[in-house]
């Protein structure tokens, strides 16, 4: 049984004084993704089938592996920050959610970082 | 995690028949939840039929009828049979709406009504609406000025004017949030549709002097932004209202004051 009055309920804590830039950077991202995308695609279209040095070829050229690397850091950048909607969406438990909030950070950081250096090991690398 | 499932205490059970029509006519069955704090019973369905032929065209007729002939201990808010107060608010055949407003002859088969979902029930189809309430209460609906009170009343150009309409129209009946997932999983923080329309409806008035403090109140991730735009909202609006089009407004004003 609590005593709280329902207006004291709903003011919680108050307001985290943020929620806007979370919002702005989704729908950047998102965007991002849709024109890097194209990319992408024309990027499969062009080596499906073909070869591990014609692979390396392609993403020796400057503009090809920058794209590449780029669609890598949006969309995983893009994916942190969907996943953290869900979680707090679905996850009510503070301890889990907080876990959870930080798996979330490490995951997609962890398969950015891995995307990066396999472009980068493509591109430059013997 | 989220409960999808309802507790075992609440789970409702095939309740009883309370007339079976003996002679004909023009006879319409109606399923109707029942629960009551008094007894340590699971909710019911129970079922009932209205002669049509004694009875008006509304839902509310109906469960008034039903009230009036045959069971005086069915629940429910009612008030003014129009559509403007905002009472008679429960989930009719899968809907959020309000009784005195949708028409029997809209509901194909028996007459299916619950309360709002995923409210505490008071008793049969009266929820708790307190903290509902409150958050209608904490976006301060009310105009906040610093400017002198002038002589008449503050004045406001037609234009400024026609901004509040499809805003000023909302009767609190609750439909909209009790329709809205985001607001099933996170009541507790997230504001819900209605109360967001009335944030917004002070917002958008060029009267008002406080708009940046009514922006800064709902920068937050629970309270604002759980709006995932599922747009129930709007469907189950039963004044035509679009609660989901005044949170995008609001998250546009963020953005916009932002750069």
């Amino acid at each position: 049984m609590s005593y709280r009055t329902p207006l004291s309920n709903v003011k919680g804590l108050g307001t985290a004084n943020e929620g806007s830039e979370h919002f702005w950077r989704q729908r950047i991202t998102g965007v991002a993704n849709l024109i890097l995308s194209v990319f992408v695609v024309f990027a499969a279209f062009q080596l499906a089938g073909e070869s591990h040095s014609t692979v390396k070829q392609f993403f020796a050229n400057p503009l090809y592996v920058s794209l590449a690397i780029a669609f890598v850091l949006s969309t995983t950048y893009h994916m942190r920050l969907g996943m953290q909607v869900v979680i707090e969406d679905y996850v009510h438990n503070e301890g889990s959610k907080i876990l959870l909030l930080i798996l979330n950070t490490f995951f997609t950081a962890f398969v950015a970082l891995a995307g990066v250096v396999s472009l980068l090991k493509l591109s430059f690398g013997a | 995690m989220v409960q999808l499932t309802l507790p075992n205490n609440s789970k409702p059970k095939q309740g009883k028949t309370w007339n079976t029509p003996t002679k004909g006519g023009n006879w319409r069955e109606f399923h109707i939840y029942r629960w009551s704090p008094d007894d340590q019973e699971n909710p019911h369905i129970d079922t009932y039929h209205v002669d049509m032929d004694d009875c008006g065209p509304m839902v509310l007729d109906g469960i008034i009828w039903i009230k009036n002939n045959i069971d005086p201990t069915l629940t429910f808010r009612r008030s003014c049979r129009e559509g403007i107060c905002g009472s008679c608010s429960m989930n009719i055949d899968g809907t959020n709406t309000l009784a005195c407003t949708k028409g029997l002859d809209e509901i194909k088969g028996p007459v299916k009504i619950y309360p709002l979902p995923h409210m505490a029930v008071v008793k049969d189809l009266v929820p708790d609406l307190s903290h509902f309430y409150a958050q209608h209460r904490s976006i301060e609906p009310w105009l906040k000025t610093t400017t002198p009170k002038p002589q008449k009343e503050w004045k406001q150009s037609v234009k400024d004017r026609a901004e509040l309409d499809g805003l000023y129209e909302c009767i609190l009946c609750a439909c909209c949030s009790t329709s809205c997932p985001s607001y099933w999983w996170n009541s507790d923080r997230y504001l819900g549709p209605a109360a967001l329309l009335q944030a917004y409806r002070w917002v958008a008035d060029s009267r008002d002097e406080a708009t940046g403090e009514r922006l800064d109140d709902l920068e937050d991730p629970f309270r604002l932004y759980r709006c995932h735009t599922i747009m129930n909202c709007a469907k189950a609006c039963p004044k035509g209202l679009s609660p989901a089009k005044a949170i995008a407004e609001l998250k546009k004003k963020m953005v916009e004051r932002k750069y």
